[in-house]
């Protein structure tokens, strides 16, 4: 470990003291921080896990109607039937604070009361496999939502988590010892100062006595 | 903070079409240049997520990381109409290794 460049006096050693205490204090805040923030990472990772596994076998089967339905109706007719939409959907997002991390909280607002009137063409034109595509998207749609939310706090969380851990490796394994190991190079050097002083003063006093009464 | 933002779908257009019908912004793009600007186009003008499959993805994911440290807009990746190619489970896994240091998820 590498002692910090100070004088070694007492002004610095109160300071450096000071010092080490709050660097320990902020030590053990941040590692409660660590570990409270990687327990709910955990727990929201399992569940992004299995939400997108979900979605994304919800995705595959509206996919899978979706070529079906490309297959069997012409292109054109298949794009004007999707062209108007008349559902339009609107997030609302707020925010929830995680051990200071803030993750945003989406809440879908759909333009129609009815979220199940989502087909913008008549049936007459259009493949029945449509219906089903346009059906399974809608869905999985609540999910979609859930994900994008939970994806993002994932993200979030695993910077702030990987922040925090060299945070608190910093703290741990260099700032703390330094502190310490220079508290203890000033402490010495203060005692060897004042055992100095003694012994010089014992000196003084040696040579006084013998000049003024000649003892030997 | 409570605001109403934006949906909006990437990806070439058999994928994405169907998303229209829900009431979602659908951008048919494949070209890599064009994704990219569309990108930051979205998240400037109130898209709070944006979903793009995953062969799109592939084609911007240096785009893709740099909004990954955002708070929005959330950008997520979809398995397009030829089926999944895992990059999504992928990005779960990243995650994981991240903030654990290894990927204890298997």
């Amino acid at each position: 470990m590498a002692r910090l460049n100070v004088n070694p006096t007492r002004m610095e050693l109160s300071s450096l003291k000071k010092k080490l205490a709050s660097a320990q204090r902020g030590h053990k805040l941040l590692k409660d921080k660590r570990d409270e923030l990687m327990r709910q990472f955990m727990n929201l990772i399992r569940e992004n896990k299995q939400l997108r596994t979900e979605v994304e076998q919800g995705i595959a089967e509206a996919n899978k109607y979706m070529a079906v339905a490309g297959s069997v109706m012409q292109r054109e007719v298949l794009e004007t039937a999707l062209m108007l939409p008349k559902q339009e959907v609107e997030l609302e997002v707020s925010e929830k604070n995680v051990m200071s991390v803030y993750i945003p909280v989406f809440s879908p607002k759909y333009r129609t009361g009815d979220t199940d009137d989502i087909y913008s063409y008549g049936t007459a034109f259009t493949s029945v496999d449509l219906d089903g595509a346009i059906n399974a998207l809608s869905e999985i749609f609540p999910k979609m939502i859930r994900l994008a939310e939970i994806e993002k706090s994932c993200q979030l969380m695993a910077d702030e988590i990987e922040k925090t851990r060299r945070r608190v490796n910093a703290l741990e394994h260099i700032m703390i010892p330094d502190y310490q190991e220079t508290i203890r190079y000033i402490t010495m050097k203060l005692s060897e100062n004042e055992r100095s002083t003694t012994t010089s003063l014992m000196k003084v006093k040696d040579m006084v006595l013998k000049q003024s009464h000649n003892f030997t | 903070m409570s605001d109403l933002y934006k949906t909006a779908v990437i990806g070439d257009s058999a994928s994405v079409s169907g998303f229209a019908s829900l009431g979602l912004s659908v951008f048919c793009e494949t070209d890599a240049d064009k994704i990219t600007k569309l990108i930051s186009r979205l998240a400037e003008n109130g898209f709070g997520v944006i979903y793009i499959t995953e062969p799109a993805a592939a084609l911007v994911s240096d785009t893709i990381k740099k909004y990954r440290s955002r708070k929005l807009p959330s950008i997520v990746l979809i398995p397009a109409i030829e089926g999944n190619t895992g990059d999504g489970m992928r990005g779960v896994h990243e995650a994981v290794e991240k903030a654990v240091g290894s990927d204890i998820l298997s």
